[in-house]
């Protein structure tokens, strides 16, 4: 076969596709079903894990969380972190470790703030700049404070951007001066916006302030030093197993407790983060296999069509053997026209699928992604499913003995 | 081509010339459930270039069979068949399609044009499988048309023209690769008398040109067309006469 028996090869695939249009049409349903209900599918699937990404992302990498462990006092026991045995010399002493790159103590507690007739209430953050480094949070306006803030306990504070917004509208609150707990604090950064955490808390509604600062002014605790967690990011994923065990065996030294139960938790936020990613991966993957099953069904249909096509044209595939058509001409004529049906049912599936994710987004209000990816992929899959149902029909048409065809009514 | 060229010239063809056809002891015996059932039981036959015969014979006498074989769509099962100088049986599948499309035209009762396609594309189907550029397929089909006085219906479909206008058309589609040889099984079963004698007018004017033809027919005065008679009965060749009253005269008017 050479290209100048595709064209007019092409043309009569059409043709026989086009002499009986509602028998096509129903068996290219089949396709654009399939090939549809795949591209959506993946597309709120993947949908789904980008957006899980991005949570991901913005939550910071290679993170750890040690909490203080709870409090027993006369038999009522109080929840994780309440017991006053993390200090923020653990965190220092953390920081030291092989392969951490920052470890941020924290105190936090829920306090009014005013800003001239506004007034609003969120977590305030005392911690060290270390915190920043760890969540990979950008200051959008002014500048965060560093360690000489801390260790001097200035009163200064950055905002995250929706208590901006709240308490300064558009203005830049830069440089203002506003009251936490009724102190004034002066304002000297807005942190870039973040968006939802994985568990769906807006994280811009939130101040920072250092985190002697915080101690002093805000919580007056009475255990000198008590941060109520550490926030611990190691170099890289590999050295996280290092980081966790050395962090460990740190604070058991530190805590003198020889073998006595932990008082701190340990927990990995990146492996919570990345279950949640396989989650959404698992579920893009299920939701695309049962997809495929639809496929599966509408390459049965072309099989079932081509058959009855290679039946009905028996008598023209005797004519066009005893002039002169070898068994693969016959073969490549029935293979494209099965690709052909395939090829444009996909076609239509890839529209329908894209159309119905946006669709899905639209009324739904659900992340979807049709990628390039996805779309090759339906197409790719369309044309082996043309291949591999249309290789039997053409096949039994190739082999027909020309003098049975000729004679066939 | 010379002797064609020579033909078109004005003189006789040369039934003397070089063999299109050579079989000699030719069987042919088909396995069914019941056992081997024998067609064919040693035919000799040799056709040479120019020439014009007609096969005929009762139902069951094996000329059907006979003429599967010639066209190298049915394998013989002793003997030996020489078409156009080559061992048919040496060839495999796609050497036989290559001689049936370049060396062979066929015609049959039924005409067997596609229906859903023009007569020019009808025309044109064996340039396809020859791999004959589409400028050049237009060409030849329409030139093939008009030879058989058709060229007005190109754009037409076989359902819009008459039964003797297919057959026309077929002949066309049979001479569309310049074959040497055309086999034609029964090609005025389906005619009524006026077109018959039309459609083997058409027959006799291109034997005039050279072009060697076999011819199956169970009408006498449709044989009395060809040169010559060969008669088949119970699988054996019993009769090979030139016709001695022809029913061609030459070109009509």
């Amino acid at each position: 076969m050479n290209q100048r028996m595709i064209v007019p090869m092409l043309g009569e695939a059409w043709h026989a596709i086009g002499a009986n249009r509602m028998r096509a049409f129903l068996t290219m349903l089949g396709m654009m079903i399939g090939v549809g209900a795949v591209v959506l599918m993946l597309a709120v699937g993947q949908g789904a894990s980008a957006a899980v990404k991005r949570q991901i992302e913005a939550m910071g990498s290679h993170l750890f969380v040690v909490l203080a462990g709870s409090q027993q006092a006369g038999g009522a026991r109080t929840g994780g972190g309440n017991a006053t045995t993390l200090t923020s010399d653990d965190a220092y002493a953390i920081r030291e470790l092989p392969g951490v790159t920052a470890a941020a103590p924290v105190v936090m507690g829920s306090y009014q703030l005013i800003f001239e007739s506004n007034n609003w209430n969120t977590q305030v953050f005392g911690t060290t700049p270390d915190y920043l480094t760890a969540r990979d949070w950008k200051i959008a306006d002014g500048a965060g404070f560093d360690d000489s803030d801390v260790q001097a306990a200035r009163r200064v504070a950055i905002l995250g951007a929706t208590t901006a917004k709240n308490l300064f509208g558009d203005a830049s609150p830069v440089g203002q001066v506003l009251r936490i707990k009724n102190a004034p604090f002066t304002v000297i950064g807005v942190l870039a916006p973040k968006g939802q955490s994985l568990d769906g808390r807006d994280q811009d509604d939130t101040v920072m302030v250092p985190l002697n600062t915080a101690m002093r002014t805000l919580s007056g605790s009475r255990f000198r030093n008590a941060v109520r967690m550490i926030m611990v990011q190691a170099e890289s994923d590999g050295a996280m197993a290092i980081v966790e065990s050395g962090m460990k065996d740190l604070l058991r030294e530190r805590h003198r407790l020889n073998g006595v139960d932990d008082d701190f938790f340990v927990s990995n936020l990146t492996a919570v983060a990345n279950s949640a990613a396989e989650t959404a991966k698992t579920m893009s993957l299920l939701l695309g296999a049962i997809a495929s099953v639809s496929l599966l069904v509408g390459g049965i249909g072309i099989m079932n069509i081509m058959l009855v096509s290679v039946t009905e044209r028996t008598r023209e595939i005797g004519i066009r053997m005893a002039i002169g058509a070898r068994q693969k001409d016959v073969m490549a004529q029935f293979m494209l026209e099965a690709l052909m049906l395939s090829l444009t049912g996909g076609l239509i599936g890839v529209a329908l699928g894209a159309g119905g994710a946006y669709a899905v987004q639209a009324i739904w209000q659900t992340a979807v992604e049709v990628t390039t990816q996805s779309i090759v992929l339906a197409f790719v899959v369309s044309a082996v499913i043309g291949l591999f149902f249309g290789f039997y029909p053409a096949w039994k048409a190739a082999r027909l003995d020309p003098i049975e065809a000729l004679r066939y009514q | 081509m010379s002797a064609r060229e020579a033909d078109q010239a004005g003189r006789p063809p040369q039934p003397d010339g070089k063999a299109v056809i050579a079989v000699s002891r030719l069987t042919k015996t088909y396995s069914t459930q019941a056992g081997p059932v024998p067609v064919l039981h040693g035919i000799d036959f040799t056709l040479r270039e120019g020439e014009f015969a007609a096969v005929m014979g009762p139902s069951g006498s094996g000329k059907s069979t006979f003429m599967n074989i010639l066209g190298c769509l049915d394998h013989l099962t002793g003997g030996r068949y020489e078409l156009a100088g080559q061992d048919v049986e040496a060839l495999d599948n796609d050497a036989l399609a290559s001689l049936r499309n370049r060396v062979i035209g066929f015609v049959f009762q039924g005409f067997n044009l596609l229906q859903r396609a023009t007569l020019e594309d009808n025309v044109a189907l064996p340039l396809v499988y020859a791999g004959v550029d589409r400028a050049t397929r237009r060409q030849r089909a329409r030139d093939m048309l008009a030879k058989v006085g058709l060229a007005k219906y190109a754009q037409s479909r076989p359902n819009q023209i008459s039964g003797g206008q297919q057959q026309r058309v077929a002949i066309a589609r049979a001479l569309v690769n310049e074959p040497r040889l055309i086999l034609a099984d029964e090609p005025t079963g389906n005619l009524d008398s006026k077109t018959s004698d039309e459609v083997m007018d058409l027959f006799c004017a291109l034997n005039d040109e050279g072009i060697s033809i076999v011819l199956v027919t169970h009408e006498l005065d449709i044989a009395q067309y060809a040169r010559r008679l060969v008669r088949f009965h119970d699988g054996l060749l019993v009769e090979d006469t030139p016709v001695l009253n022809r029913s061609w005269h030459g070109v009509k008017p």
